[in-house]
């Protein structure tokens, strides 16, 4: 029995080490450029935590062949209550490792979180509804429109509560899909009419709430062309699993030529660059 | 081996109604078994629940004629759509976490044994004891109720009585929420789409239930581990089990107040209109806050502090299920290693460890929630200073069963099982603890496989494990070993093969809480993992339909057990078996050793009990150090 | 493999010449069975006759700690809501003055139930009960300040649904209201049986419940005073 569960043990780690390593399933090509370093953080950090896993499950099993109880032998198990020696040797590695793994983490997280977008940046509101997402584009003059839930309409499609008295929201768009130009920084800003909701796209190695009752501001770097899929990763409703998106990263002569179009032409031609670029072959 | 009674020894009188022996005992062993009872019942609801979303997310659109008999609204001809899928998700996570692995390990378990490994003959307070098991079970039904209360008009009807905020029938089968049940989605009441309405706000008040209960339970775990012990029976010559109870007893103390708290206000919030987790200016299914009377005028409120409640109890609550099952491990790995524990003193520092950092650890589920991006940095290291007492634990574990002779019953593969579980699901704590990791692993399968491992199936292991342990001494019979070691050895693989593609699947970026992977692109590759993992759902549940009926089987028919059969060292094992009502027939025992003294050199036989006097061993309070 | 060994083991093993030690085991003759086979007992908990559980202050005065600590996190964690609450639209809830007189009741109410507790001590039954007396008298004039509280805090337009603030008033009270009626019936508790001369004045169980009555009804005064202080500093 201690042969046979040493043997399963070891077969188990093998395979889910193998499953890791295939390399058939994995993340996503990265598309931002904070991307790479959090990639290689997950490699360190994978890498730890494999070889804990391998090492305490084949140790494991190697007790249970070694010391499992034949029968045969009439003598006794060690008698030993343990060595503070080991104790404090092991809780110094273990806290040393867990430790640095735990600060070294932080940098990405620094990199992103800790200042504001840096000046120029592309900026697009984001807000998003039970099962959708409005994306609201500041236009030619660069201004974001007013904006207030009391003029918020769904029926007559005001989806993002736009003030049409303003006059910074004559020039602004409101689509369902993201726009957002390759190669420069981004900005989003994050609201939600309702519920909470999670702005995910894989591709960008990020993740963040949207949080009814306040505007969270994220920044990242896209670099690479193309058109990826936009998540909703908070459980919102009944249709949590459909609220769903396309971004198009854009090269810089596109972006250019779409911030400038009034409302409806905004939104053909974004029909049209959504059907130009495919998504990434998975 | 019962003990010799004294003359004039007089013990306790036994009831001897059956109303009063089974159902309304304030006898800790009786309630014990009631609530181990209880999490049987509930493990096999949540198991089933799981099942059903296995089958929608790899076979959707397949009609299952029974189902659409009993949830006619839910899944209409048989097929489910996404709002019973979701309440499946939300009930599934509340009843496990809730009715399975908070009340088996620490009020079933732990209420039979606790006192009886200490010496006492029974809780400190026995009628609270029967209290807090009632509560928890009124709890349970009506948790039960909420699944039903909407999906069922003539039930839903007839809570209609109690006023518009429960009259059920709105077409789903549950609440909507996950186990978290985040604001404002929970609060906003039935404008938020279905799963919003009276099952909800019966959600709320099972949960506030459940922790009134779980409260009372720990009252009482506290008073009797610290005043009751038996002559001898120092802290440092308790069983870890103890330790384990103990610890978990205090989370619960400190942590199911705080969930009580905030889900008074949720349910103010959904009942009386307050705002306390639903901010201003909110514009829902069509209709802006305060613009009509379905939707009053809200202002002021936060959602992210339904978080900061929920996981300041939700965190220490992972412990909850888990410490005793640690516990557990410990003390059945010696048992059946024939070898002390090795490093008992650092197992109880690591208990403890856990336990307090347990507190202060909460925020790293609330990485990406718009909390301080400079709390998440303090919340980060201190979670991955956490895994440095879980190692320790690991460490001795396998210490224990260095140079052993090893015993393997079905009771010590599961506690194995523990162990290799435990390690595989909390190693990747390593990875989720990181905020900037996070930031990609956030919501996805990874946390699902994750917490699965570590929380959901190492402890239900360990209470296994227990159960194989310690099912002699409570009904005098054996489980049957073949069935336990078949029961193993699929359970075993199965788990593993559930929930270690469920990391790739996290990796890959598999969002959780999905109805349906259909309508993105880069799940496609994952599909054949998705029902890999489905059929090794299937396979593992079935598999505990022979845990099932080996338990009720041995309980009645069984082999016979003799008071101590394992050859076990603790105070448990000293007493008749089953226990009489009084646990030790009148006379207490008195301790002279720590609880592990196996394979003492020159002792007679290789284990010397608690009890024993005149052996030759060190009064062993759990001292390190070699001794030979 | 080895199975279980299935066979009765008797746990009296001592064969050893050692000489067998005997602490704590009082009467020889014949070696101690598994259960010591002496009345056991810890000190703390008592032993020898265990037809009647012998009453055990320490386990009433630890368990009213560790309740006072969980109703303690509850109160934490409820204050919590008004420090972190959104400040659009909040509006400044002026302190009702009837929570000044609440806070007084509540201070003198304690000091009225030490007296009680050293009557108790000096062995002054009517004193004792007199104080106790006033204790409850107290306790009720609190809850009806309270009220009276409420009734001012709606005519100054702080309403129940209004903000989180201003909700958190009423709940935060209400909670602690409820809680005060539980000191309350255990006051009256005391006094019945007091009045009734269920026991005698100066038992062990008469003192430890005052005590743990004291604990419970002196936490009710910290958690108001630090309630009320949150109210009053926090704007």
């Amino acid at each position: 029995m201690g042969r046979a569960l040493a043997v399963i043990i070891w077969i188990i780690t093998l395979l889910s080490v193998l499953l890791f390593v295939s390399g058939k399933w994995w993340f996503p090509a990265a598309i931002s450029e904070h991307a790479p370093a959090l990639d290689r953080q997950f490699m360190i950090t994978i890498l730890v935590v494999g070889i804990s896993f391998t090492a305490a499950q084949i140790g494991l099993g190697w007790m249970v062949w070694k010391y499992r109880d034949t029968g045969s032998r009439s003598d006794r198990a060690i008698y030993t209550h343990g060595s503070n020696r080991l104790e404090v040797l092991w809780t110094i590695i273990t806290a040393i490792v867990f430790i640095s793994l735990g600060v070294m983490g932080q940098s990405v997280w620094a990199s992103l979180r800790l200042h504001d977008a840096p000046a120029g940046s592309y900026s697009v509101e984001v807000v998003a509804q039970q099962f959708q997402w409005n994306f609201h584009y500041a236009g030619k003059d660069g201004k974001f429109g007013r904006t207030d839930p009391k003029l918020i309409d769904d029926g007559s499609l005001n989806f993002v509560g736009l003030d049409s008295s303003d006059a910074a929201a004559a020039d602004d768009a409101v689509t369902s899909a993201l726009a957002i130009p390759v190669n420069r920084p981004v900005e989003l800003r994050l609201r939600s009419k309702d519920v909470i909701h999670n702005f995910w796209v894989p591709q960008l190695r990020f993740k963040q709430d949207l949080v009814p009752g306040m505007e969270i501001k994220v920044h990242f770097t896209a670099n690479k062309v193309g058109k990826y899929e936009l998540a909703c990763a908070e459980l919102c409703g009944q249709l949590h699993y459909k609220m769903k998106s396309y971004m198009l990263v854009l090269p810089e002569d596109e972006i250019q030529a779409l911030q400038v179009l009034p409302q409806e032409q905004f939104q053909a031609k974004m029909v049209e660059l959504l059907n130009k670029y495919p998504l990434p072959n998975y | 081996m019962s003990a010799e009674t004294h003359e004039g020894v007089h013990r306790h009188p036994a009831p001897t109604s059956f109303i009063r022996k089974y159902i309304f005992s304030t006898d800790h062993k009786v309630i014990g078994i009631q609530y181990i009872m209880l999490a049987l019942a509930a493990v096999a609801v949540g198991m089933v629940m799981s099942l059903l979303m296995r089958l929608n997310l790899s076979w959707p659109g397949t009609s299952w004629p029974i189902l659409g008999t009993l949830f006619p609204t839910g899944a209409p001809g048989g097929v489910m759509n996404p709002e019973f899928y979701l309440s499946l998700v939300t009930m599934h996570g509340t009843i496990m976490v809730f009715f399975v692995l908070t009340t088996a390990p620490q009020g079933g378990f732990g209420n039979y044994f606790l006192p009886i490994q200490i010496g006492a003959e029974d809780m400190a307070f026995p009628v609270l004891n029967m209290l807090s098991f009632w509560v928890t079970l009124v709890g349970f039904m009506v948790i039960l109720l909420a699944i039903f209360v909407e999906g069922n008009q003539s039930i839903g009807q007839w809570f209609s009585a109690l006023g518009p905020s429960f009259t059920g029938g709105s077409g789903t089968v549950g609440p909507i929420g996950g186990w978290t049940g985040y604001a404002p989605l929970s609060a906003l009441g039935k404008i938020a789409g279905p799963g919003q309405g009276a099952g909800m706000n019966l959600w709320v008040i099972s949960i506030a239930i459940f922790c009134v209960g779980s409260l009372l339970g720990a009252l009482n775990f506290i008073t009797t581990l610290l005043n009751m012990r038996t002559k001898g029976m120092s802290l440092m010559r308790m069983p870890l089990t103890c330790w384990a109870w103990f610890t978990t007893a205090v989370l619960a103390l400190l942590s199911f107040p705080v969930l009580l708290g905030g889900g008074i206000l949720l349910l103010l919030d959904r009942i009386a209109g307050t705002s306390f987790f639903i901010p201003s200016g909110l514009y829902v299914s069509g209709l802006l806050s305060g613009s009509n009377p379905n939707f009053p005028l809200h202002t002021g409120g936060s959602p992210i502090l339904w978080q900061h409640l929920f996981w300041f109890f939700g965190h220490p609550e992972v412990y909850i299920a888990i410490l005793p099952g640690m516990g557990a491990t410990s003390h059945i790995l010696s048992t059946f290693a024939r070898k002390p524990v090795f490093g008992y003193r650092a197992m109880v520092f690591a208990i403890f460890a856990i336990g307090l950092l347990g507190f202060f650890v909460w925020g790293h589920h609330m990485f990406i929630s718009g909390m301080s991006p400079y709390s998440a940095i303090a919340f980060s290291v201190l979670t991955l200073s956490i895994g440095v007492p879980s190692a320790v634990k690991t460490f001795n574990w396998i210490g224990t069963l260095w140079g052993a002779r090893i015993r393997f019953t079905s009771a010590m593969l599961f506690a194995l099982g523990f162990v290799s579980l435990f390690v595989a699901g909390g190693i990747t704590g390593l990875i989720l603890g990181q905020s900037s990791l996070d930031l990609a692993m956030h919501d996805t399968y990874i946390v699902t496989a994750h917490f699965h491992l570590v929380m959901g199936v190492a402890s239900i292991f360990g209470m296994f494990a227990a159960i194989y342990f310690w099912l002699p001494k409570m009904f005098g019979r054996f489980m049957d070993e073949t069935l336990g070691r078949i029961h193993f050895w699929l359970t075993f693989v199965g788990v593993y093969t559930i929930f270690v593609p469920m990391h790739i699947m996290g990796i890959v970026g598999m969002p959780r809480r999905y109805a349906s992977f259909g309508e993105y692109e880069f799940l496609r590759t994952l599909h054949p993992l998705v029902l890999l993992v489905s059929v090794a759902a299937v396979i593992t549940i079935a598999a505990q339909l022979i845990f099932y009926f080996n338990l009720f089987w041995s309980i009645f028919k069984g082999k016979r057990a003799s008071d101590n059969p394992w050859e076990a060292t603790t105070l448990e094992w000293t007493t008749a078996t089953p226990p009489p009502h009084d646990n030790f027939a009148g006379v207490l025992p008195t301790v002279y050793h720590g609880p592990y003294e196996f394979a003492v050199p020159g002792a007679p036989n290789d284990f010397v009990m608690q009890t024993d006097v005149g052996a030759d061993v060190p009064s062993g309070d759990g001292h390190n150090g070699h001794k030979h | 493999m080895s199975g279980p060994t299935c066979q009765a083991v008797t746990a009296t093993m001592v064969t050893s010449t050692k000489k067998i030690p005997t602490r704590g085991i009082g009467s020889g003759g014949g070696f101690p069975g598994p259960n010591g086979k002496k009345p056991g007992g810890n000190g703390w908990h008592g032993g020898g006759d265990r037809s009647k559980r012998k009453f055990s202050p320490a386990a009433y005065r630890i368990t009213m700690w560790v309740l006072l600590a969980a109703i303690v996190m509850m109160f934490a964690a409820l204050s919590s809501v008004y420090v972190m609450s959104s400040e659009e639209q909040r509006r400044v809830v002026a302190m009702p003055p009837m929570f000044f007189v609440s806070t007084v009741l509540i201070l003198v109410s304690s000091g009225t139930f030490q007296r009680a507790k050293r009557s108790l001590k000096l062995e002054e039954p009517r004193a004792y009960f007199r104080w106790l007396l006033a204790t409850l008298a107290l306790g009720c004039c609190f809850l009806v300040s309270q009220l009276v509280g409420w009734r001012e805090l709606t005519r100054a337009g702080v309403y129940f649904k209004e903000h989180p603030r201003s909700t958190f008033f009423y709940v935060i009270t209400a909670l602690h209201g409820a809680h005060l009626i539980g000191g309350i019936a255990l006051v009256l508790f005391l006094i019945v049986r007091r009045a009734r001369r269920v026991l005698p004045l100066n038992t062990e169980k008469n003192a430890t419940w005052t005590g743990i009555v004291g604990l419970y009804w002196h936490m009710m005064d910290g958690i108001w005073i630090w309630l009320f202080l949150l109210l009053l500093i926090f704007k």
